[in-house]
């Protein structure tokens, strides 16, 4: 077991029981809280990895984004700030006889096939440098692709979230108010 | 390093996603596991990236692309989440029934009060959306 692999362990033990504690906690705001430290340890394996301009976007785009989107969803919908028992459903037995299931399958069948992968570690293989050549060289059509997608879900998201726009009053169709500016989103 | 440990660590990370998935009520803890389970594969394109020594690096360009789509689906799913709280008052994914076939309605929920109405979903649901529209100026 050479140092990468023990620090890459401590890095998943970390990653995996915060995951854990993510979908166990009673508190939902400490549930997005160690999202991050979950996130975070990822990172650092992917660091590890070599993979450094991931994990880096990583960073940036789930810590410091999409957490902070779910914190606000949370206080949007007015969920409960304090210990709350009603985040878990009825029927956790089931999903625990699953998710047990799942992970069996799945590491043995990984075990099995993979035994004897291995490689060793050469730093520079995620640089930014490598990633951006291979994003605008070979990748540039799904990148292109991406940012329609991306502005599509950006159009959406605020349609959606607009509450002038939508089914008036009166339940017959548009806002008489909204009409004149929504005719050009769809 | 071997690949069985970063492999093994993205199968449990993907069960464990699994797990909140089905166990969680509330539809943003929902979409919390739903991210462990994408962080899982992320995990696994990245691991098998270096093993193979791609020289176009696809598998970390696709993790990504899948991190954007990843803040997409997020993106998204809140505000429809928020749209579904401004609409119906609760986020409870257990409790969202509206779906269902009749007959096949389960057992009631133990607390709190059914939010199942009686009267025809049209009504119900225009009236709400008026008395949202009404109180969405002050939130």
């Amino acid at each position: 077991m050479t140092g990468q692999e023990v620090v890459f362990a401590l890095l998943g033990v970390v990653a995996v029981g915060a995951a854990v504690l993510v979908v166990t906690t009673r508190r939902l705001v400490h549930a997005a809280l160690w999202l991050v430290v979950s996130f975070g340890a990822l990172a650092g394996g992917y660091l590890v990895l070599t993979a450094e301009f991931v994990a880096w976007v990583q960073v940036l785009i789930y810590v410091g984004a999409v957490v902070v989107l779910l914190l606000f969803g949370i206080m949007l919908t007015r969920a409960p700030i304090g210990e709350s028992r009603e985040l878990d459903s009825g029927d956790r037995r089931a999903a625990l006889a699953v998710a047990v299931a799942t992970a069996a399958v799945l590491v043995t069948v990984m075990v099995m096939g993979f035994r004897d992968a291995y490689t060793p570690l050469r730093a520079g293989g995620g640089s930014a440098d490598a990633l951006g050549a291979g994003v605008f060289r070979t990748w540039v059509l799904p990148f292109e692709v991406l940012s329609v997608l991306l502005l599509a879900s950006l159009v959406g998201a605020i349609v959606l979230s607009r509450s002038d726009i939508g089914p008036g009053p009166d339940g017959t169709g548009q806002d008489e108010a909204a009409r004149p500016d929504s005719g050009g989103e769809g | 390093m071997h690949l069985a440990y970063p492999l093994v660590v993205a199968a449990l990370l993907f069960s464990v996603g699994v797990y909140g998935v089905l166990a969680r009520r509330n539809a943003i803890l929902v979409l919390m596991s739903v991210e462990l389970m994408l962080n899982a594969v992320n995990l696994n394109l990245v691991a098998f990236d270096v093993w193979l020594r791609d020289q176009v690096h696809g598998g970390q360009v696709l993790t990504l692309f899948t991190i954007v789509i990843a803040a997409a689906e997020v993106g998204l799913g809140l505000a429809i989440v928020l749209l579904v709280f401004r609409n119906r008052r609760t986020i409870d994914v257990d409790r969202l029934r509206s779906l269902a076939e009749d007959g096949t309605a389960p057992a009631p929920v133990p607390d709190g009060p059914d939010p199942r109405r009686e009267q025809g979903p049209g009504q119900a649901e225009r009236g709400e959306a008026a008395a949202s529209a009404e109180g969405g100026v002050t939130r």
